[in-house]
């Protein structure tokens, strides 16, 4: 099942202008939607292949990182990393600069959800403070003679 | 009182020419397009009509229909 991570979460919460979002690793299985499982199902196969269609159009040895795709009733835009691919779909005229720097915090707070986090390592402990050394006092020779 | 109706005249004139370009520049965002972005940094823009474009824009269609359901 395709978890509603807390990255897409607060995507959606953030970006009011996003009505939907699906993430896929780069063979096209749902890693996270904040639709339901069919409707994220349905939505992988289009994503693939319109990453792959844009992909074969650009520049051999350069990959994509951004697709915007702007129709009349709407707006598809696509991120890319090493491992994933971000899909969202928006109204008509969108900030698309807003909307790009929101699925690129998305697709980053994603990676860091699937690292573990390394354990803390024990605080090297400080060794206790010195004390100093108590002021010698001369004894006084009075003392020392009684 | 010819004066007043040359700058009349004029007034309405830029009016129009300022709302013309208004719509155009409109029309032209709504235009449908792709724009690719590029590792580095480059980007393309492919305007609708191309057949690149038309490939695109049908699998974006494809996919926007999904995402509403």
């Amino acid at each position: 099942m395709a978890q509603t991570s807390e990255a897409l979460r607060e995507l959606t919460e953030i970006s009011t202008q996003i009505e939907a979002a699906v993430v896929l690793d780069r063979e096209g299985a749902v890693v996270a939607s904040t639709l339901d499982d069919d409707r994220a199902g349905r939505l992988a196969g289009p994503t693939l292949q319109l990453l792959r269609a844009a992909e074969e159009t650009g520049p051999d040895s350069e990959s994509l990182v951004q697709l915007e795709a702007a129709l009349r009733d709407g707006v598809v835009f696509l991120v890319a990393d090493a491992d994933r691919v971000i899909a969202a779909t928006t109204g008509p005229e969108p900030t698309a600069g807003l909307v790009f720097y929101d699925l690129k915090s998305c697709l980053r707070a994603l990676g860091a959800e699937e690292k573990p986090k390394p354990a803390a390592k024990p605080r090297a402990r400080r060794a206790p403070a010195k004390k100093a050394p108590a002021p010698r006092t001369r004894k006084k020779q009075d003392d020392a003679g009684a | 009182m010819r004066g007043r109706s040359f700058v009349t005249g004029v007034v309405v004139a830029a009016g129009s020419a300022a709302g013309a370009i208004a719509l155009g520049r409109r029309a032209a965002r709504r235009r449908e397009r792709v724009e690719l972005y590029f590792g580095d940094g480059s980007l393309m823009t492919l305007s609708a009509g191309s057949p690149e474009a038309e490939r695109l824009l049908a699998q974006a269609r494809e996919l926007l229909a999904a995402a509403r359901g």
